[in-house]
């Protein structure tokens, strides 16, 4: 499983990358593979407050509905709209073209609660 | 792996939309081990199963097989099964895995002199290869040794490790069998299988593409589209109901509704455009009145579009019916298709 150590994570499965005092979000290389085969993905509003830990956009598999929480406090900036043609990105490449959203944070001392790559290796038993 | 009917299965080995290709294509095979195996002979054994279900087991010569239903009272599904006639006062039927006991128990308290009953479910293992190239890869395997049971037939095979009951029959709307052997044979069986069609693309598949390919069939499942509140009328399966027949349990109320229509009605519906996909327990609106609750739903791997099922009030029942899926607070657009919703 790909685990970039340039990201901070979630115990739900999102990832988070810091980019100059906003946070990209999108779901794990773990997460994907245990959804698979992503057939629609519900975005945020632009301008949404998303609380961390909340429930913030719905990824749609085959399979089933899973929550995207926000591992951030902030304001939705930007939306991958890409995803609304092809949701697949989320399953290749979930780390890069499959983002989902952007968050300008309230809160920047919240990421200290994140994980690090070490950490979530340990979470997901690699 | 989830839990299914006491059984730890996989929802998906390579992944459902592969899966689901791989038998609308070429081939897939599905371990159905969980299914129920129930043998009824003696020589009251066909007198008393057409007492019990609903089609006609006299209509069947040995080595066929039929879609029947097992009733309570009152003319709801207890479950849906397949029959086979074996020999001539001998059946095999093959009932859903979550029902086992409960149907064993409803034919154990009905049971009569010159029935033998027995559930051999734990004994016997269960495979099924579905898919366009599931003829060729019949010939392959069998090497000419047996030809190819018809359409719902089904034949014996001694095989090195078992005898095998090879059926004609499915679950996906392809040409297939199903193989129904001892279980101690099954992985011997399973990888001889994946071997023989690894140059046809033979991929091994879990429930989410059992799923997704029944529900393009509208083929129902117990315990998401049949119900013991709903009768195989209601279900659109009269088909499969012989009222010539004077008596079986729950016929008084399926006569009924074969006179005075039924209230509601099970139909296949598709989403309009790009939409999330639809799921069970979504409500069913109708000019913004909500009418019913669906009972399957995913999204079709083959049409790329939102897909499900629902009993919807009568009225509503009609082939291009506009009618809205709610979604997690949001309506979108669906309409009332005709059966199956995939067609070749």
């Amino acid at each position: 499983m790909n685990v970039p150590e340039d990201l901070k994570y979630s115990e739900t499965h999102e990832w988070v990358r810091l980019e100059e005092g906003q946070a990209r979000v999108g779901i794990t290389d773990h997460a994907q593979a245990e959804l698979t085969d992503v057939v629609y993905v519900e975005l945020p509003k632009i301008g949404a407050k998303v609380q961390a830990k909340a429930p913030a956009a719905v990824v749609e598999s085959v399979k089933a509905a899973g929550d995207i929480y926000s591992p951030v406090t902030g304001t939705v900036v930007a939306v991958n709209e890409a995803l609304e043609n092809n949701p697949a990105l989320v399953n290749t490449d979930p780390h890069g073209e499959g983002w989902i959203f952007l968050v300008a944070l309230d809160a920047p001392e919240e990421l200290a609660q994140l994980k690090n790559a070490t950490e979530y290796r340990a979470l997901i038993g690699e | 792996m989830v839990d299914f009917g006491g059984w730890h299965m996989p929802v998906q080995y390579s992944g459902i939309l592969d899966e689901h290709h791989a038998v609308r294509n070429t081939l897939g095979v599905f371990d159905i081990s969980h299914m129920g195996e129930v043998f009824v002979s003696g020589p009251e054994a066909s007198t008393w199963l057409n007492l019990l279900l609903t089609n006609n087991v006299d209509r069947l010569g040995i080595g066929e097989s039929q879609y029947s239903f097992l009733l309570n009272e009152r003319g709801g599904v207890i479950d849906d099964l397949l029959v086979y006639r074996l020999e001539e006062s001998k059946y095999l039927l093959v009932v859903n895995a979550s029902m086992i006991d409960e149907d064993v128990a409803w034919m154990q308290s009905h049971l009569r002199p010159g029935v033998l009953l027995e559930n051999r479910s734990d004994e016997f293992a269960g495979i099924a290869v579905q898919g366009p190239l599931a003829a060729q890869l019949f010939d392959r395997f069998f090497e000419g040794k047996i030809s190819r049971p018809a359409r719902n037939e089904i034949q014996r095979y001694e095989a090195d490790c078992t005898p095998v009951l090879i059926a004609r029959t499915g679950y996906t709307g392809e040409d297939g069998f199903e193989l129904f052997f001892q279980a101690e044979c099954a992985p011997t069986i399973w990888n001889a299988i994946l071997e023989k069609g690894a140059d046809l693309g033979i991929k091994p598949c879990g429930l989410g593409a059992r799923d997704t390919l029944r529900l393009e069939m509208c083929y129902p499942l117990n315990g998401s589209d049949l119900s013991p509140d709903r009768t195989p009328m209601e279900a659109g399966m009269s088909f499969f109901v012989d009222l010539e027949k004077p008596e079986f349990i729950g016929r008084e109320k399926l006569a009924q509704q074969r006179e005075k229509g039924v209230g509601h009605r099970l139909v296949p519906f598709k989403m309009k455009g790009k939409t999330p996909p639809p799921r069970s327990h979504y409500t069913v609106f109708k000019d913004g009145n909500p009418i019913a609750e669906t009972t399957s739903g995913t999204v079709s791997p083959t049409l790329g579009i939102g897909i499900g099922m629902a009993y919807v009030p009568a009225e509503f029942a009609r082939i291009n019916e506009e009618i809205e899926i709610d979604i997690r607070g949001r309506r979108f657009p669906a309409t009332i298709q005709k059966k199956p919703l995939h067609k070749k």
